[in-house]
């Protein structure tokens, strides 16, 4: 049986705008997505901000009640067996609110485990067991509000392991961390998958699922694009050249024709500071630089460099192709 | 059983220690009380009533019980909400009511900063003896009041939710409760028809019960409306609960985001 699974799965919202003339508007987030995750799988959602992973997660989790289509976890439907499922599940959000900031991570985490039903004697050894875990010993008793965002963020974890859930839901948890801290978050995922438990996680950070999960389906406008290993989803792009030009100024317009031009199948444009960094991806073999430079007549480049595709570049291909 | 029991017991003391760290909720519990406290002292001075000063404390007391549950309470959801925690103790197993109606019991505990400060204004400030007819009964009707507030606190709390407009009713609904449950004057003053909305009011009968403590009498009868208002309230707040919690799953309304 599987842990996770959806089917067709589809969720609107409907929005509303103007006073006197009052239009509604139907957005359609999830568009009747179909994916399954094994036991003890770390399965990852990767996609951009607005592609559907948080509403697809909130989901399952029962936040929300699905337009259509059904889902499961362990066996449990997620909308007629909502209890149950919240007894089977740990939901961890990314973020920093959430927690009650005027009380100490401790005060949070046994009135949660009160919530979860963790009798008193388990408690007593699970609550430390965790703030050992996610590295908060000795400052459980500091309040919330004076916690750096990192360990908010795990808090947040320890909070959805209190009753020890056999599956495990990470929505976005290294959003906003330092690298160091988002390093050592990835550690606390990584061994939560170790101990047996089935994990889904979401981000927008290639190289997080790649680290992570067994497999992946990549999410663009409420739709799943690709499922696979990181490994499969590099196949996607093992025909491509990628090319990273650093441009300074480059205006919108120029970036548009780029995207235009013979041969260039996509482009993504990353700021680094003053600095963009195109990356032009256009099939194997193709050797475009010199046009791909006549196209920025008149901005100024920097460093230019042709690259072997990496998973992101998959990704990138994935959430761009269909727009 | 039991375990429903210690849910209920540790999630009101956790709520209540949460409202505690908040000094401007605390200071609000107290000063307006004592300032209502003070008039009315002054206003039974010079009607020549020395006898009923105590009335007085008590009364403000009590109206500050009110206004610290019908704020606290009406609030309740919005506040999760904006705190960002609504949505994991919606998550979490326990139907909501068990989640919500320790938060509005610890609103209404909150009024005792109240209660507290007026009885001990008035002993301090103005040498009103503090003298109980039935102690051990005044100490009841006090706790068996404020549960039922609590109670009342789900039903505005989860109305207050499910019909926005309804919020801005918050501070309409401060100085008629006072007036028609006889923290002001004497329901016996009132029209009739004001009686059948006393009635349905715990405040009411809490204030009842209370007086009857203090200044002798049956404190009984109260004590039952309390006990059947309290039952009603539960009855009537999951409803409100139950509805605003599968409204809020369908339109995506638990978080600000």
């Amino acid at each position: 049986m599987a842990a996770i699974e959806a089917e067709k799965l589809r969720r609107t919202y409907k929005s509303t705008s103007g006073f006197a003339r009052r239009r509604t508007k139907t957005i359609e987030a999830v568009r009747g997505i179909d994916f399954e995750v094994g036991e003890g799988e770390l399965f990852g959602l990767l996609g951009p901000n607005g592609a559907g992973k948080t509403t697809t997660i909130k989901m399952l989790v029962t936040l929300l009640i699905p337009t259509s289509g059904t889902a499961r976890v362990l066996g449990l439907d997620v909308v007629r067996d909502a209890r149950a499922v919240r007894r089977k599940i740990g939901y961890v959000f990314g973020g920093e609110r959430g927690a009650y900031d005027r009380l100490s991570g401790l005060d949070n985490l046994r009135y949660f485990a009160e919530l979860y039903g963790v009798p008193p004697k388990v408690q007593k050894r699970r609550i430390p067991e965790l703030l050992e875990l996610v590295g908060l010993t000795g400052r459980e008793k500091d309040r919330v509000e004076g916690y750096s965002r990192g360990m908010k963020q795990r808090l947040h974890i320890a909070r959805g392991l209190l009753h020890d859930p056999p599956v495990v839901v990470l929505d976005e948890p290294t959003i906003g961390l330092d690298p160091v801290g988002a390093r050592e978050l990835r550690h606390t995922v990584a061994e939560l998958a170790r101990s047996g438990k089935t994990v889904l996680l979401t981000t927008h950070y290639m190289y997080e699922a790649d680290a992570l999960c067994n497999r992946i389906a990549v999410i663009a406008q409420g739709e799943i694009v690709a499922t696979g290993t990181p490994a499969d989803l590099k196949s996607i792009v093992a025909d491509r050249t990628v090319v990273e030009i650093e441009a300074f100024g480059a205006p919108e317009e120029t970036i548009r024709r780029l995207r235009e031009a013979p041969g260039v199948t996509s482009v993504a444009v990353e700021d680094r500071e003053q600095a963009q960094v195109l990356v032009v991806q256009s099939p194997h073999g193709l050797e475009l630089t010199q046009e791909l430079l006549g196209y920025l007549d008149g901005v100024r480049v920097g460093r230019v460099a042709a690259r072997e595709p990496t998973l992101e570049d998959a990704y990138v291909s994935l959430v761009t192709d269909g727009r | 059983m039991i375990r429903v029991a210690r849910l209920l017991y540790v999630s009101w003391f956790f709520n209540l220690k949460q409202l505690t760290r908040s000094g401007l909720f605390i200071f609000t519990s107290i000063v307006e009380p004592l300032i209502f406290a003070t008039l009315a002292y002054y206003l039974f001075k010079a009607g020549q009533r020395p006898g009923t000063l105590l009335y007085a404390s008590l009364s403000a007391g009590l109206m500050g019980i009110w206004t610290s549950t019908l704020f606290g309470s009406g609030g309740v959801i919005s506040w999760q909400r904006w705190e960002g925690t609504l949505e994991p103790i919606v998550a979490a197993p326990p139907p909501l009511i068990l989640i919500m109606f320790p938060l509005t019991l610890a609103t209404a505990t909150i009024g005792l900063y109240s209660l507290t400060a007026t009885l001990l204004w008035g002993r301090i400030v103005f040498g009103i003896p503090l003298e109980f007819a039935h102690p051990v009964t005044f100490a009841l009707a006090v706790g068996v009041t404020i549960l039922a507030l609590g109670a009342l606190g789900i039903v505005i709390g989860g109305s207050f939710v499910l019909y926005r407009e309804a919020n801005a009713l918050s501070n309409m609904l401060e100085f008629p409760v006072w007036i028609v449950t006889g923290a002001i004057v004497p329901l016996a003053l009132l029209p009739g028809w004001v009686h059948y909305i006393s009635w349905v009011l715990a405040p009411t009968w809490g204030f009842r019960a209370i007086r009857t403590a203090t200044f002798g009498g049956n404190a009984w009868p109260a004590f039952g409306m309390l006990f059947l208002l309290f039952v009603v309230y539960l009855a009537v707040g999951q409803w409100f609960i139950d509805q605003f919690e599968r409204r809020a799953r369908e339109r995506a309304t638990l978080s600000l985001v």
